[in-house]
């Protein structure tokens, strides 16, 4: 990456340029004030960017010259399952059955469509042990606002309006509280104890006749995984609630333990973090969300059902809790993580598991030594550490996350989960090589000592980025969120 | 059996066992307990080689039929037009496309980049102050600019038009619900929203009032008059609208709007069943602070070199947790940016240029139609699409049209129950002279 700025699309602008071609208009031409009364015209013109197709592609690459992906190296960033994304989920997406058909046309001409639809929400049902699963959901945060709606559905249908509290631990994604603000509830805090994990006598307290359900990611996003699950289960099950499973860590459980097995009533998985599909700089994602029997009746319409060879929507769910999304999710995403899948079978799922949490715990017990670890058994798929030892020398996480930028990594999240003081959280997935786990972990051993002998070199980096550490709290304060032409 | 995406190998294994100190990989999964431990195998299909995967996926694509060997005529929401090579080309430098949120803005530049410029192009064509970095979808970003509207308001009651996309309405309507907001329909009148109707609903409590623009029947609906009611109180004017006929339509910022939102799919975006397509969201600077999703703004290193950082991060889920008003995290961003690529593609030439090619297709087509003797429904202006009465069912003159190769228009009485035997039908610019002359002749044909 060089030093230098990158021009705006509409500063290599220049009247006259074009990038693309039409076909002439091949009907008889009508003077648009026939077509539109003036007060429909647009006044002035919108300005776009005029540039040529090369202009246009030199600009997109020069763009993408400065951003790192997984393709172009480590990205260990916790919680987000930065897996390799399969150049063969591109082909079959992109392929014209897939990528042109309209959510419109009679369903007897995209039988194909709807059958691998049915197949996923099948499969997915059979991942996570759940009895139906609906592929609506855009995204994992409007999985858990689904899956919060069909649990007050099922509340309120019970007569039980006055469920209207969600718990949720400490150590939670700050999408599960918000979700539950967005779906009508009030979030209570659970808290974790000395180990990482849900405190069952905080769980037994805070639960109560007003819980409406336990929202929790097992493993959690400590990557500890919450060995009293059942028992967890049957405290909010006992007191009338019901258990959300947040799908963000199962990357850890495929095939090893299920979340329906644990005791959860609903689920919701991230396809763009276990089933590869790409993270796209931030979507589009896919949520599908999985239930029990019991809650069948509340999914949102439609459903995709088989009835003999023939694959059709069923919107007579007369309980659902009606649409949460137009059409039938994000099919094209849908059918990358179906291929994945596919590629994988049931043997390669579960491996894919195993060799996450091997090489999670592999890099914790090499990191061990050179940072604190606030909790030290066995991690699931990630692990924490803390840059308390760091701070003490002046450096704090932030500044060693920008150091790995010099060595060609994308830092782990950090500074959550929140209950972890100057947090580094590590994901390396299952498909990173044992190299280059080391090559990160010697990278990250040299830091800690750069930490104790020369601490301004990570206090000052980046150094080899395109560009410095930015100022953010001007803009914030004084927001460009566009470019304006000078005048 | 092995698979590429994995590159353990048994030695690897032992050494990074003995690291950790184990015998067996087993032990790393001690802590979960033995009875929710799955045993077997899951009960999904077998693994697939590369060559019969990619068989087996093909078989499923050609099981549909696909608008690029039929001729579509059908809109209502989702639109084919012209993708410009170049578009998924950029999409697949894999920088872009295997990189995540871009909270590293150091290495994220280019996403960064991309996104503020996708930013200013939304302004550009809706003629608002702010835009943010994508929704969902046309439909979730309505809602959500409906949730502001009842934050920012704190009033309670959705007035929204029949003429507002069936789809939009839903799920408006299944939001709402978890919001506790009470959701009004205005009646529709001559294809485009009663005003009477609107305006005797509108009171102290309303918090919105939310049309489309083009409306769902393609009729374009009067916004200076429905501004006036919108703003009568303290509600907020939300409109939603295809941008594309934004290159030749007034913008809804020109008429007073409060938030503008809708769907970039016209741009780049092939229609793949409906998904994933990508949300926009623009308001006005007052409402900055309200926006929900992510916003990059422009700002400078140390050195004073200009540079771009996700910002107002205070607004979201990640910082306010429970306070948030949206929960909205991961979004569109890939699509944005194809959105973005294609806008930069046609450029202000071909943008004005489609939209009018568009409206005179379209008028061609109305033409025509009027000439087999089909009923064209409504009066009002439209820009690509309108509504055609028929003899029978329109599903049963779909029937014969797919005999055709042709993909007829939208069956109006899924959604409108008293719209018996009424299509609604899209014209782009996709569409040849000869196409809509032989669809014309089977609608006339039609008895």
């Amino acid at each position: 990456m060089s030093q230098q700025d990158q021009a705006l699309i509409f500063e290599i602008s220049k009247e006259g340029r074009i990038g693309h071609s039409l076909p002439e208009l091949d009907v008889p031409e009508v003077d648009v004030n026939d077509l539109l009364p003036s007060q429909f015209q647009r006044t002035k013109e919108p300005e776009l960017p005029e540039a040529s197709e090369l202009q246009i592609v030199r600009h997109y690459t020069a763009l993408s010259n400065r951003n790192h992906g997984v393709d172009s190296g480590f990205y260990p960033l916790g919680s987000c399952t930065m897996k390799y994304n399969p150049k063969i989920n591109e082909d079959v997406a992109r392929f014209p059955g897939f990528a042109h058909i309209h959510p419109y046309q009679a369903e007897s001409t995209i039988q194909g469509a709807l059958e691998l639809m049915y197949k996923l929400q099948n499969s997915l049902a059979e991942i996570t042990g759940m009895d139906e699963v609906t592929l609506q959901p855009a995204a994992g945060a409007h999985g858990e606002w689904t899956g919060l709606m069909l649990i007050r559905a099922f509340h309120e249908a019970n007569g039980d309006h006055h469920r209207t509290k969600v718990i949720v631990p400490d150590s939670a994604h700050g999408t599960n509280p918000a979700s539950a603000t967005v779906a009508g509830f009030d979030s209570v805090t659970v808290r974790s104890n000395e180990k990482g994990l849900v405190d069952l006598d905080h769980l037994r307290e805070v639960v109560g006749e007003d819980t409406a359900a336990l929202m929790l990611t097992n493993p959690n996003t400590l990557g500890l995984f919450e060995e009293q699950i059942v028992e967890m289960a049957k405290i909010v099950h006992d007191a009338g609630g019901k258990l959300y499973y947040d799908g963000a860590n199962s990357n850890a459980i495929l095939g090893i333990t299920r979340p329906g097995d644990m005791g959860f009533d609903v689920v919701h998985l991230n396809l763009h973090k276990t089933f590869t599909t790409p993270h796209g700089g931030g979507g589009p994602g896919s949520g599908p969300v999985g239930v029990k029997k019991d809650l069948v009746p509340y999914l949102p319409k439609p459903q995709v059902v088989k009835e003999g060879e023939t694959y059709r929507f069923n919107y007579n769910i007369p309980q659902s809790i009606g649409r949460v999304k137009p059409y039938y999710g994000n099919f094209g995403i849908n059918v990358r993580a179906y291929t994945y899948i596919r590629t994988m079978g049931p043997v390669g799922l579960r491996k894919v598991s195993e060799y996450a949490v091997l090489n999670a715990n592999y890099m914790f017990r090499r990191l061990e030594p050179y940072f604190d670890a606030p909790y030290t058994q066995h991690c699931k798929h990630e692990f924490v550490l803390s840059g308390r030892r760091q701070k003490k020398l002046g450096v704090r996480t932030l500044d060693i996350a920008k150091r790995l930028l010099d060595f060609g990594y994308h830092p782990p999240t950090i500074y959550f989960p929140l209950n972890v003081e100057e947090c580094l959280m590590i994901e390396p997935t299952e498909t990173e090589s044992k190299e280059t786990l080391d090559e990160f972990v010697d990278a990250m051993i040299q830091i800690a000592k750069e930490a104790e002998e020369n601490p301004e070199i990570v206090q000052e980096a980046p150094h080899h980025t395109v560009i410095d550490r930015l100022d953010e709290t001007t803009a914030a304060r004084k927001p460009i969120l566009r470019y304006t032409k000078e005048s | 059996m092995k698979f590429r995406y994995l590159p353990m190998t048994e030695q690897d294994q032992k050494a990074m066992m003995d690291t950790i100190g184990i015998n067996d990989l087993e032990e790393l999964f001690d802590d979960i307990p033995k009875e929710i431990r799955f045993k077997g195998e899951l009960n999904i299909e077998e693994a697939l080689d590369e060559i019969q995967l990619v068989k087996e996926m093909r078989r499923l694509s050609d099981k549909n039929l696909n608008i690029k060997e039929y001729t579509s005529f059908l809109g209502a929401g989702v639109y084919e037009h012209y993708i410009p090579s170049i578009v998924n080309h950029m999409l697949l430098r894999s920088e872009f496309y295997t990189a995540y949120t871009p909270y590293q803005p150091e290495i994220s530049q280019g996403e960064l980049q991309a996104i503020f410029e996708f930013q200013t192009m939304i302004c550009e064509l809706t003629g608002m102050d702010i835009a943010n970095s994508s929704m969902y979808d046309g439909p979730t970003a309505l809602a959500e600019a409906a949730m502001m509207s009842a934050g920012q308001t704190r009033k309670k009651t959705i007035l929204v038009s029949k003429t507002v996309h069936p789809e939009a309405r839903e799920v408006l309507k299944t939001n709402a619900k978890g919001q506790n907001l009470t959701v009004v329909e205005v009646d529709e009148k001559d294809g485009i929203t009663d005003l009477d109707h609107l305006a005797s609903l509108y009171n102290d409590d309303t918090a919105s009032v939310i049309v489309q623009y083009p409306n769902f029947l393609g009729n374009i609906e009067d916004l200076t008059a429905i501004e006036k009611i919108a703003h009568q109180g303290k509600g907020l004017f939300i409109v939603s609208s295809n941008p594309l006929s934004l290159g030749l339509l007034q913008p809804p910022g020109k008429f007073g709007a409060d938030v503008v939102v809708g769907d970039v799919q016209p741009f780049g975006i092939p229609t793949q069943l409906g998904g994933p397509h990508c949300g926009y969201f623009a308001v006005t600077t007052k409402l900055m602070r309200k926006v929900p999703g992510r916003l990059v703004g422009q700002t400078t290193d140390e050195h004073g070199q200009r540079g771009f950082v996700l910002t107002l991060q205070a607004r979201e889920q990640h910082i306010r947790r429970d306070k948030a008003t949206s929960n909205i995290c991961s979004n569109q961003a890939l699509n944005a940016l194809g959105a973005s690529i294609a806008m930069s593609a046609l450029g202000k030439h071909g943008v004005k240029e489609m939209a009018a090619q568009n409206i005179q297709k379209a008028h061609y087509a109305k033409e025509q139609l009027r000439k087999q003797g089909v009923e064209v429904v409504y009066d009002s202006p439209t820009f690509n699409e309108f509504v055609v009465r028929l003899p029978k069912p329109i599903t049963e003159v779909n029937e014969s049209l797919l005999a055709e190769k042709i993909i007829g228009g939208y069956d109006l009485s899924r959604d409108y129950p008293e719209k018996e035997n009424m299509m609604l039908v899209a014209v782009t610019e996709l569409r040849t002279k000869e196409e809509i002359d032989q669809f014309a002749a089977v609608l006339g044909g039609v008895k």
